[in-house]
């Protein structure tokens, strides 16, 4: 998902806070597709396959729709103009998404039969399951398509030509809008892939989620250098095991019955509920912001980024 | 019938009318220049023949047809290459790709290969560091690429704007050694040019530009003996 902010950031200096959005409704119409054919006795992972062929198509033409349509008339406009109608198109997809699949939390169906395989011999060893297998093999696969994508293929220098001097990649023939737009198709292409996986690994959907997830992404493509591809899957990868490891250990740290070795005075807490904790795994979206106040306070480049100097 | 004909073009740019109708033509296999201080026109004139502005009045004419109006993209498409002031290659490209961009509205593979090893023969220079980006090269060599770029789509007319703008004398003599070649091939070529003496001596045909007005036109030689052009631009 970091992916598709980075790519459209790369192209066009610009942060679509609507990918958040666009990942939502992949995972809507992914839901809604694998909803109706649940009971078609279809394989799972055919059913699951084609929700992943509904949703790409629908958000693309979203991505295509909001950039016409938003984004286009404010080419030239300052970048704080563009910023704003961003968050604007976040608002309004919330709420077409509202219409459509209802203010309720809906459970993705998991018609995949869940199973773990645990890396060491016992039961309570890491364990990966096969979901997770899945994402993962995706994710790497949409991360070599892509990069072959941009730096192999004709389209894909045109879009890096367009991005460092569109006026110039327009004297080369090049048609500017149809590779802006391109940009948007494939970030949104990226972004619906990203909703099925979101939702078939979490397990729920809601018109709402799309913003936090937004918010994570774009950490993550800080994080990881913002412009920069390798740098937004490291920085997605980082974010995940910060987020995990985070909310696992500061959990145990704080830990109530371990604080009350030291501090007096949780112990009626302690004797409560021995599992509490002060900064619990119920604060793991707080590790991915402090990373994100962290990385633009002493790395605004991120870690891959360029830096911005380097312009001849 | 000329391959290029401005006529009584005005162009506006951002409030100011830096062209105020002048008629300028270029025939097929000519090599003509626009010589003039700064500020008379010149660059605006360029970029209103390849729709980065578009004209306040009058038309630009190319192959008998009315490109003004049209988006740079449609008329790089029908052969009109631009080599735009300060070069503008693509920095984080390497070179190899922004020659790539350079024929990107060409379909024969078989000929952008032939042509790229074309301009590696022309420029060795770039040849060494095909797999550099763009940004990475001197002044020199990135006016060098810009040319390069612009012939890899087999223009039919190459407009050059400032070619010698800020480089070392001998670079400047190899880029007007090449606009030379190039123009002996039967591209036509419209230079625009600040060094007046080495547009005139390389030209067929020169328009002398001032205050947006064509002041001056004729033959490059007669320019070149013209009083009047050797008082204010040669600097006698």
């Amino acid at each position: 998902m970091a992916l598709g902010y980075t790519m459209v950031y790369g192209i066009i200096q610009l942060i679509n806070f609507a990918h958040g959005e666009v990942v939502m409704i992949g995972c809507m119409t992914a839901f809604s597709v694998i909803v109706a054919l649940a009971g078609s006795g279809m394989p799972p992972l055919v059913i699951v396959g084609l929700g992943i062929l509904a949703a790409v198509p629908v958000c693309m033409a979203v991505g295509y729709i909001v950039e016409r349509v938003a984004y286009r008339p404010l080419r030239h406009a300052p970048r704080l103009a563009p910023l704003i109608t961003a968050i604007g198109v976040s608002i309004i997809l919330q709420h077409l998404a509202l219409l459509v699949w209802s203010r309720n939390v809906i459970a993705f169906p998991q018609i995949i039969e869940l199973k773990l395989f645990h890396l060491g011999s016992s039961d309570n060893s890491a364990a990966i399951s096969n979901v997770q297998i899945a994402i993962i093999l995706v994710s790497v696969a949409m991360m070599a398509g892509l990069l072959a994508l941009v730096y192999k293929t004709k389209i894909g220098i045109a879009m890096r030509a367009t991005s460092q001097n569109p006026l110039v990649a327009g004297l080369m023939g090049i048609n500017i809008n149809n590779v802006i737009s391109f940009t948007f198709v494939i970030g949104a292409a990226l972004g619906a892939t990203a909703g099925v996986m979101v939702g078939s690994y979490y397990g729920i959907a809601h018109y709402q989620m799309g913003f936090l997830l937004g918010l994570k992404a774009f950490s993550a493509a800080v994080l990881g250098g913002i412009g920069n591809l390798a740098g937004a899957v490291l920085g997605g990868i980082l974010m995940g095991l910060i987020e995990s490891l985070g909310a696992g250990y500061v959990g145990d740290a704080t830990n109530v019955c371990f604080l009350n070795q030291f501090l007096p005075g949780f112990n009626d807490v302690c004797l409560a509920s021995p599992e509490s904790s002060l900064f619990g795994s119920n604060y793991k979206d707080v590790y991915a912001f402090i990373v994100l106040i962290l990385v633009l306070v002493f790395r605004p480049s991120g870690l891959l980024g360029e830096r911005v100097g380097d312009r001849a | 019938m000329s391959l290029l004909a401005l006529e009584a073009l005005h162009v506006s740019y951002g409030g100011i009318k830096a062209v105020k109708g002048i008629d300028v033509t270029v025939d097929e296999g000519e090599l003509v220049c626009l010589i003039g201080a700064n500020g008379a026109g010149k660059t605006t004139t360029l970029k209103a023949i390849t729709g980065l502005l578009h004209p306040a009045a009058g038309r630009v004419m190319y192959a008998g047809e009315e490109i003004s109006g049209r988006k740079s993209f449609e008329i790089a498409r029908r052969g009109l290459a631009l080599v735009p002031e300060g070069r503008g290659v693509f920095p984080q490209l390497t070179i190899e790709e922004n020659l790539r961009m350079g024929a990107y509205a060409r379909d024969d593979k078989p000929g952008v290969a032939q042509d790229m090893e074309r301009m590696f023969s022309l420029f060795p220079r770039l040849k060494e560091r095909r797999a550099q980006t763009a940004g990475t090269l001197s002044g020199g060599e990135q006016q060098m690429l810009a040319i390069g770029r612009a012939l890899m789509s087999r223009p039919k007319l190459l407009l050059l704007d400032e070619p010698s703008m800020g480089l070392a004398p001998l670079m400047v003599e190899k880029i007007f050694e090449v606009i030379r070649a190039v123009s002996s091939e039967g591209v036509t070529l419209l230079l625009v040019e600040q060094n007046a003496r080495l547009a005139l001596e390389a030209s067929h045909r020169g328009y002398v530009l001032e205050g947006g007005t064509v002041t001056l036109s004729g033959d490059a030689k007669s320019l070149l003996g013209n009083p009047q052009v050797r008082q204010a631009y040669l600097g006698e």
